[in-house]
């Protein structure tokens, strides 16, 4: 216990410069054709710059709602979020999103054409700047071979990664990532995973990830915020630098793991129950 | 023996089998990965080599059909069909009645076009608009164009205005009615997509949608098409006789009046080989240029 709130000193003291992005207090509510529906309830964080910033919870906790939020495609009914002191109020260029589905790339332009849309939609590189950082950013992703095909001829890992160029084409100020490996198989999840820590090692952006798998956020993630479901409230903020893929199997991140899984099936065992008598 | 089965059956264990590692080797030519299609495979491939086929089909059939009933005035034979089209081109001119008809028809489809796509972006982007599309669309589509006409030519007369009223009606409304389907059929993760660009109002419609919605357009556009040729033929039978220059229906009207049935069998081929023109050559070249190379349509 004490060596937490030593920790957190240390934090805070390195950590002077002000949070890239401020969410405080918000509120998510979304209607469907009969209810309204509370996805999250005074959610409060902080990501800082060049940090790997992971939501993780069960289905139902309101983290892809979050981060829908952030992009600005949805807004909170009480609560700010605040992208360098500026609050968000709409979907912009400055917050790229990666989204679990394939189905994101426009089927009709090539590899390079796709990467090249958002510099040009948004008047952020003349054609032939946004041709060579599409090829630059390509080239990041090991994609070269494929800059002139249509994204119909790639694998799903192909396309998850020509989204990620896309993104990172744009050198937004967020990057945001929808369960961005989810609809992979297992090999190729592991890959693109180590592949997104190589190029964060490179170009040190900073991201926000949702995840439902509790490895992926140790894996992937620098600090996990932990979200309880119905409606999303944050259970625990966790540090989780230096877990690779290789300290999988180590006591340490089985215990961390653990820890996690208790978090939430805690609470989903007393909800079940409830459930039970209610029915 | 007894014992050894039941025991066996029991507590079954998968046998203890040994381990190996193996190195691939070059396959013969049953295991390549790939290997080039033999002359006759590539050419059944050719669509438009089995399309022609199909239609050789058809007018041996028909040949067949019509010497065997041996009436040229009620059953005009493919070759006699074939020779008063030709005569028809080089004799009456049919060509220029061909174009007559064409051209009032293109005129009709443009304004029609030009109506749906307004329409229709004004349905995606407004929820009124949306209502009124829906309501429009559900009252117009099914009125058949023809039915108009009489209105259309006691408002417009005799004449080409008439006709292009009539087409308009003919195309907009499956036109719009396909292309909103579409619109409203685009993924929600590539309007996101989007908007996450920053693409809003006009630029979104034309950048994100309309190709997204392509597939939708295209059929749209030949349905609106079909039904163009259709109603125009249709209303050229019935007033063609009093506007001055005829096209292809009055063409047909005419020759039937003669009783020369060769000539309106001719007539009924043009209209015919200029639909499958347009559908196997024009569309087939947008499609294969666009949705196809796309990958968004088989």
């Amino acid at each position: 216990m004490n060596a937490l709130t030593s920790l957190d000193v240390v934090d805070t003291d390195k950590v002077s410069e002000r949070p890239l992005l401020d969410v405080s207090g918000v509120t998510l509510q979304y209607k469907t054709r009969r209810h309204l529906v509370t996805a999250t309830y005074r959610v409060d964080f902080q990501v800082f710059q060049a940090e790997r910033y992971v939501l993780l919870g069960p289905s139902g906790c309101g983290k892809s709602s979050l981060l829908k939020a952030v992009g600005g495609f949805l807004q909170p009914v009480a609560g700010a979020i605040r992208l360098n002191g500026r609050a968000v109020k709409g979907p912009g260029p400055d917050r790229m999103m990666v989204f679990q589905e394939f189905d994101q790339l426009p089927p009709w332009k090539t590899v390079k054409q796709n990467v090249m849309f958002p510099l040009l939609a948004s008047g952020k590189a003349s054609r032939r700047e946004a041709e060579e950082k599409a090829l630059d950013c390509i080239a990041k992703v090991n994609l070269s071979k494929f800059a002139d095909v249509h994204p119909h001829m790639l694998s799903g890992g192909m396309k998850q990664r020509v989204a990620i160029a896309r993104a990172m084409a744009m050198e937004p100020d967020i990057l945001l990532m929808d369960e961005p490996f989810a609809a992979l198989d297992a090999l190729t999840r592991r890959k693109m995973q180590e592949e997104l820590l190589q190029l964060w090692d490179e170009v040190r952006f900073t991201v926000l990830f949702v995840t439902h798998s509790i490895e992926e956020a140790l894996v992937v993630g620098s600090r996990i915020l932990v979200l309880s479901p119905h409606p999303g409230q944050v259970k625990a903020e966790l540090n989780c630098d230096g877990y690779d893929h290789f300290a999988v199997g180590s006591p340490e991140f089985q215990a961390t793991a653990n820890r996690i899984h208790t978090m939430l099936f805690a609470d989903q065992v007393e909800n079940d129950r409830v459930e039970e008598v209610r029915a | 023996m007894t014992d050894l089965a039941i025991s066996s059956r029991i507590q079954r264990e998968p046998p203890r089998r040994p381990e190996y590692e193996r190195k691939v080797v070059t396959t013969g030519p049953i295991g390549d990965a790939a290997r080039p299609l033999s002359p006759w495979e590539r050419l059944s491939n050719v669509t438009a080599l089995r399309r022609l086929l199909v239609l050789a089909l058809v007018a041996a059939l028909w040949e067949g059909a019509a010497t065997w009933q041996n009436n040229p005035l009620m059953f005009p034979t493919f070759s006699a069909t074939i020779a008063a089209l030709w005569d028809g081109i080089w004799r009456e001119n049919l060509l220029s009645m061909v174009w007559v008809s064409l051209s009032v028809l293109l005129k009709g489809y443009a304004i029609a076009v030009v109506l749906a796509v307004v329409l229709t972006s004004f349905a995606v982007s407004t929820r009124i608009g949306n209502d009124v599309l829906s309501t429009l669309t559900s009252m117009f589509n099914p009125l058949p164009a023809i039915a108009l006409l009489p209105i259309a030519m006691l408002w417009f007369g005799l004449g080409a205005v008439s006709l292009t009223f009539v087409l308009v009606h003919a195309v907009l409304w499956p036109l719009a009615l396909n292309t909103h389907a579409g619109f409203t059929s685009v993924s929600e993760t590539l309007r996101m997509a989007g908007r996450n660009y920053g693409l809003t109002g006009i630029r979104y419609v034309v950048t994100m949608l309309i190709p997204a919605a392509l597939p939708a357009i295209l059929t749209g556009l030949k349905v609106g098409w079909a039904f163009a040729w259709r109603t125009l033929i249709a209303a050229e039978l019935v007033f063609g006789v009093s506007s001055g220059k005829g096209g292809l229906g009055w063409f047909i009207f005419q020759n039937r009046n003669e009783l020369s049935i060769d000539k309106v069998f001719a007539g009924l081929v043009t209209v015919i080989l200029i639909g499958l023109l347009v559908e196997n050559v024009v569309f087939r070249w947008i499609e294969t240029h666009t949705v196809r190379k796309w990958g968004m349509v088989r």
